[in-house]
């Protein structure tokens, strides 16, 4: 088994950085190729509402993102972030989307849950252990 | 790949061609390339996906951002996008029940409901 740990400040210059790194260690763990466009867009997902949730609650401690490829590509994006886990998980059909009432954050945040839940099938949201904060935890397949 | 932005003329389309990677860091650019577009008078936008790399949420609310913002001021918005991973986050988010996608910028002109491409 082989882990592999980052964390970042939570800015979104760094997103782009836990994608390549995400990937590069995907590609490694034997997930196949045609997924790894969707594994990128995940943890990237993953990441930005990590950062958005700390630049919300002023939370200056770093995002942290862990892959583990024991019997299965396993990813983790942790936020310390004070909210009940779960939030903002509603998918909006395309009558709220185009609504005009809607704020671009709830729309990017309702957005980014329908790609987290239709591109990874293994996908779960909840309080981390210890403190506050939530977990993004990601299955893939791993091997042909 | 960073972000690109290009615009060109055709008819009275505005066609913006975006290159590169459309995430958190690099939309607000996006945006602000869109809000002057708006804001300097433009009412026909095509924003040309093609050769975009990578697109997420952010990238996609600037989006309907902008798509709202021209059916306000009576204007049309299209979005040009033939490649099958990008057309798949489309779908998944009920965003292509959302926006006129077309395969080409001429096929985005000829089906402008304001009769601008006739």
């Amino acid at each position: 088994m082989a882990t592999v740990r980052l964390s970042f400040s939570p800015a979104p210059v760094h997103v782009r950085t836990a994608r390549l790194v995400g990937v590069a260690v995907a590609r490694r763990a034997g997930v196949r190729e045609d997924l790894l466009d969707e594994v990128r867009l995940a943890i990237g997902e993953a990441c930005t509402r990590a950062v958005a949730l700390h630049r919300q609650y002023g939370v200056p401690d770093p995002v942290l993102v862990e892959m583990s490829d024991s019997g299965s590509y396993q990813v983790r994006v942790v936020d310390r972030a004070p909210i009940e886990a779960g939030i903002g998980l509603a998918a909006l059909n395309a009558d709220e989307l185009a609504n005009e009432s809607l704020t671009d954050e709830a729309l990017t945040t309702g957005v980014g849950f329908a790609l987290l839940a239709g591109f990874v099938e293994d996908l779960q949201v909840r309080p981390v252990d210890e403190g506050v904060g939530t977990e993004v935890r990601m299955v893939w397949p791993v091997g042909r | 790949m960073e972000l690109s932005l290009a615009t060109r003329t055709v008819g009275e389309h505005t066609v913006l061609e975006v290159g590169g990677e459309v995430d958190v860091y690099t939309a607000p650019r996006l945006r602000e390339r869109l809000l002057e577009l708006i804001d300097g008078g433009v009412r026909q936008v095509i924003v040309d996906l093609g050769r975009v790399d990578f697109l997420d949420s952010t990238g996609l609310g600037v989006l309907v951002g902008a798509l709202k913002r021209l059916r306000a001021a009576g204007g049309s918005f299209a979005l040009v996008c033939d490649k099958e991973p990008l057309l798949k986050i489309f779908r998944i988010t009920a965003l292509d029940q959302v926006f006129p996608l077309h395969p080409t910028v001429e096929a985005a002109i000829a089906a402008d409901p304001t009769g601008a491409g006739a």
